[in-house]
């Protein structure tokens, strides 16, 4: 019996769906008058979209159709219907840090940003490293009745890099991947054996690049602006270094390693030297990484002070081309509540890390769609269909009988981030007082509103 | 809005009352002995001179000069608005048992010569101040008086009176300027 | 009340040539206060000023404790421990207490880099930063310049070459904007372990080897090893250092001219400076602990009140 078949190894979360919770008796929702854009069918055309006992049903082209009461029906005229927004990166703090985020506060805000379905990563208190502490992730997401939750294990035990933790008993348990992010996997052996081991089951390696012995210390990018704030820097090389090493350790096992939040044009140009030899090598970019430089921490912004850090405009250019053309595969946001306290401190005290999910839509639009750079099929690709692809999670589609894991969106409505106004806990995002371009107005998981925009 | 500035005092008539108050100085003191003027910051400084300049021609005798500024002992710094420059001082004696003459351009509330004397408290115990004004103007807030004076005037509140030097201002004299509106 | 400084002084980045002119020009006569025999003038009678130092420091605090007393301040010495992780109360608690003990101002020294900022933006009192983490040490850096300019009259196009940890110190930091902005010429010289990898575009000289720095420079400001600040492994030894770049009195008599040798302090004789250098004919050290304190009292004086008129302040209007 293969491991699939013997239910060890299977993705638990793939036999749940949520049930169907909207309109008392309604199983049916049209998505009237949209523009269906979704790029896994090369679709992009104006319609109305028919869900039906949690898959999608139909896409009807012929206008003025008529629904019964059994419909709700969702006016999307002007609106862009896409395929479920999935992040692959984000922290949910919960179990432990309860006062920055719950797994149930994460998968609403979740929602809010259009996402139908998020990963959480491992690094909490205690780590997520067995199968009862994936198991309850899970569980806390499946009752939070919003976006999906798909855990992510740790590769080692207690994230502390020396042995690994159970891929297999977590798998089962419903993890979709493993990590130690947050951290790095400082040691190569470490690192090869975990890409090795996870072969077996089928799950990607998800590394946080970063050199520790580089990076130790850093508070930001090193370059022109840590010389003058007087900050401790953290060169591009600790990212590169890492990024090159774990690239021919995937070559060497033929593992699928994914590579984390990459910030500098060097990474981006090591990724396809790595993806012309045909290597297993993924990588994401986080909108932070794609709209703001170093610049934005002047005046000692803690706001602005994620790992890894901002970098230099030319990186930012280089990631951002990176997107366009498919080298980096996908968008993640890397949610990272703090606690208002935490951030404001003394620079070099303060933690790294920003929220991201309500934004991550709109900071993309805006800086990447408004110019011209990607086109908004480009951007449903890497916010959702490459994804879902990466991760081998349901979604991501919305073909005939896929899940009916949709997010609808106003690619122009233009609106003020205050960030007093999100639903996650974490209230640490420079964007605050921006206006962007681009808003979620309806986010359906598996058939069931799970946001709607007002206003 | 000003009006024209009416001459009080041309550079003839400023010599001449020089003079004078340089015979007034040698009488009040009795003879120059243990004498040291100190002119305030700024014009008094130029007017300490020309006196000692005086003095050193016709009694051939050099009366030590010192300079005060006395902007950081002003009784309304929280008050005046925009900082106003610290010029320097140069009083580099001992004044216990000194006699020390105050010499000032224009005497009006009386509140440059009192941080005057606070100032001097802070360099010792001169056995007599006196002080030496090229013009009174009245108006006094606080009870000092000149012993010696070179002209009074009799001015409104809301009117300038100015003494130019020609080391500062090019020319010598005392101008009077009348403001149609208050200062 | 707004003066052309603003409400605090952070750093010298910020500031116009002008803005740094103006407390150099006010320094020179709180020099000569500091000669009398009673070396107090009333101006800041009944001010508050607490000098809030996270990190030891004897040479700076009791500058600024001289100078606050001579002005007639009341001056309150806080020691706080650390940063706000460890012991002890956040930084931003200890910004609200002290406002709410209504100090006039605040002169602080922390071991973070920007943590003067931090205080500023939060109590409405001035705020002096006295050395942030590696950011700036604002006064050091004026009474440097005003020690350079009593010497050679005025700054503009001299060569003054910073010698040592410039990756870690916040004197080179504040000097070298100081110093451009006065229309000097900077250089740097020391291990490139110890310098910015960017340090070319702050647009400074950077001289690999003392001998080069010490042909070049007209005065050199030699900056303590900071072995506090180190982490291990940016030079192998002390003593290489000092075989390699210290300021010898051999080095000196080779160079084509004198050069004045300037040093914050505290010194560490033998490593980056040799006590003959220290003690020597061409060393104004002693100099800029007198302006130090001339220094502190100009910025004390301008903080704690309204913008200068330029002229006629002396002469009065009605007040007289």
């Amino acid at each position: 019996m293969s491991p699939r078949e013997s239910g060890i190894g299977n993705r638990e979360s793939e036999r749940r769906e949520p049930g169907t919770g909207n309109r008392a008796g309604v199983r049916h929702i049209a998505l009237r008058g949209g523009r269906v854009l979704d790029p896994s069918q090369r679709i992009d055309a104006t319609g109305d979209l028919i869900l039906a006992d949690g898959k999608v049903e139909s896409f009807e082209t012929a206008a003025g159709a008529a629904y019964g009461d059994d419909y709700e029906v969702v006016d999307c005229s002007g609106l862009v219907v896409a395929p479920g927004f999935i992040d692959v990166h984000c922290h949910l703090r919960e179990p432990g840090r309860e006062d920055v985020e719950t797994i149930a506060t994460g998968a609403r805000a979740a929602a809010v940003g259009g996402f139908t379905a998020v990963c959480a990563m491992p690094n909490t208190q205690p780590v997520t490293d067995n199968q009862a502490a994936v198991g309850f992730v899970l569980r806390q997401g499946q009752a939070a009745n919003a976006a999906r939750v798909h855990p992510i294990g740790a590769i080692s035990l207690g994230q502390e890099g020396k042995s690994l933790a159970e891929f297999g008993e977590m798998v089962g348990a419903g993890a979709v991947a493993v990590s130690d992010d947050g951290r790095p996997v400082a040691s190569a052996h470490l690192m090869r054996t975990a890409l090795e081991y996870a072969r077996t089951f089928g799950i990607p390696v998800a590394d946080h690049c970063e050199e520790p012995t580089l990076a130790a210390g850093g508070a930001m990018n090193e370059g022109l602006v840590s010389a003058r704030l007087g900050l401790k820097g953290i060169p591009s090389e600790a990212e590169e270094i890492m990024v090159i090493r774990d690239i021919l350790l995937a070559r060497r096992t033929g593992g699928h390693v994914h590579l984390c939040h990459l910030s500098t044009k060097g990474s981006v140009e090591l990724i396809r030297w790595g993806k012309e030899r045909g290597i297993r090598v993924t990588a994401e970019a986080c909108p932070h990484h794609l709209s703001l430089t170093e610049d934005a921490v002047d005046g000692y912004n803690t706001n602005a002070k994620m790992n890894p850090p901002l970098r230099t405009p030319e990186d930012v250019e280089a990631v951002r081309e990176a997107v366009r053309d498919g080298t980096i595969d996908l968008v993640a946001t890397d949610h990272a509540p703090h606690h208002y306290d935490e951030k404001e401190r003394e620079f070099a005290d303060a933690p790294n890390g920003i929220v991201g999910l309500e934004t991550a839509l709109a900071v993309v639009n805006t800086w990447l769609v408004k110019p011209g750079i990607i086109d908004l099929a480009t951007l449903v690709d890497r916010m959702s269909i490459s994804p879902a692809r990466t991760f081998n999670l349901p979604g991501g589609s919305l073909r005939r009988g896929s899940i009916a894991d949709v997010t609808v969106f106003d690619a122009t409505r233009e609106w003020k981030v205050d960030p007093a106004k999100f639903v996650s806990k974490g209230r640490n995002s420079p964007y605050g007082g921006h206006t962007l371009h681009g808003r979620v107005m309806c986010t359906i998981v598996g058939g069931k509103i799970v946001h709607r925009a007002s206003g | 809005m000003a009006a024209k500035p009416t001459t009080v005092l041309d550079s003839r008539a400023l010599a001449r009352t020089l003079r004078r108050m340089a015979d007034e100085i040698v009488e009040l003191f009795d003879g120059v002995d243990n004498l040291i003027f100190v002119g305030i910051q700024r014009r008094g400084v130029q007017l300490s001179d020309r006196l000692a300049d005086i003095l050193d021609e016709r009694e051939q005798v050099k009366v030590p000069r010192g300079s005060l500024d006395i902007t950081l002992y002003r009784d309304d710094l929280q008050t005046v608005g925009p900082r106003p420059v610290v010029g320097p001082t140069k009083l580099p004696w001992d004044l216990k048992g000194k006699r020390v003459l105050i010499v000032d351009d224009v005497l009006h509330t009386g509140r440059t010569v009192r941080a005057a004397l606070d100032e001097l408290a802070d360099f010792g115990r001169p056995s007599r101040i006196a002080l030496a004004v090229l013009v009174d103007r009245g108006g006094r807030e606080l009870p000092i008086h000149a012993d010696i004076v070179g002209k009074r005037v009799d001015v409104a509140p809301s009117d300038r009176v100015d003494v130019l030097v020609s080391e500062l201002d090019g020319s010598d004299g005392v101008v009077l300027v009348r403001r149609e509106d208050a200062a | 009340m707004t003066t052309p400084l603003g409400k605090d002084l952070l750093a010298l980045e910020p500031l116009t040539p002008e803005q740094i002119r103006l407390i150099l020009d006010t320094a020179e006569p709180f020099k000569e206060i500091s000669e009398r025999a009673i070396k107090k003038v009333p101006t800041l009678r009944g001010s508050t000023i607490v000098n809030l130092f996270f990190e030891a420091s004897t040479r700076t605090r009791v500058s600024f404790e001289f100078a606050e007393k001579r002005l007639s301040a009341d001056t309150v010495n806080v020691t706080a421990s650390g940063s706000s992780v460890s012991k002890g109360e956040t930084l931003v608690d200890t910004a609200r207490n002290l406002e709410a003990m209504r100090i006039d101002m605040v002169v602080i020294r922390h071991s973070a880099s920007g943590a003067a900022q931090f205080l500023a933006e939060r109590i409405e009192s001035n705020v002096i930063n006295a050395g942030d983490g590696t950011h700036e040490h604002p006064t050091q850096g004026l009474l440097d310049l005003l020690t350079l300019r009593d010497r050679f009259g005025s700054l503009e196009g001299r060569r003054v070459c910073i010698c040592g940890d410039v990756l870690h110190s916040r004197v080179a930091r504040s000097n070298i904007w100081g110093l451009k902005k006065m229309g000097a010429i900077v250089g740097v010289c020391g291990p490139r372990s110890l310098l910015p990898n960017a340090i070319a575009d702050l647009g400074v000289e950077v001289f690999d080897r003392i001998e080069a720095a010490i042909e070049w420079a007209e005065a050199l400001n030699i900056l303590r090893l900071q072995l506090e600040r180190m982490q291990a492994g940016y030079i192998p030894s002390l003593r290489e250092y000092n075989r390699v770049f210290g300021v010898t009195r051999e080095r000196l008599e080779r160079a084509p001219r004198d050069v004045l040798i300037l040093h914050p302090g505290p010194m560490n004789r033998g490593v980056e400076i040799d006590s003959d250098v220290a003690d020597g004919p061409h060393s104004v050290i002693l100099d800029q602990v007198t302006n130090g304190v001339a220094v502190r009292m100009a910025v004390l004086y301008l903080l704690a009140g309204g913008a200068p008129e330029l002229a006629d302040a002396a002469k009065g209007g009605s007040d007289r």
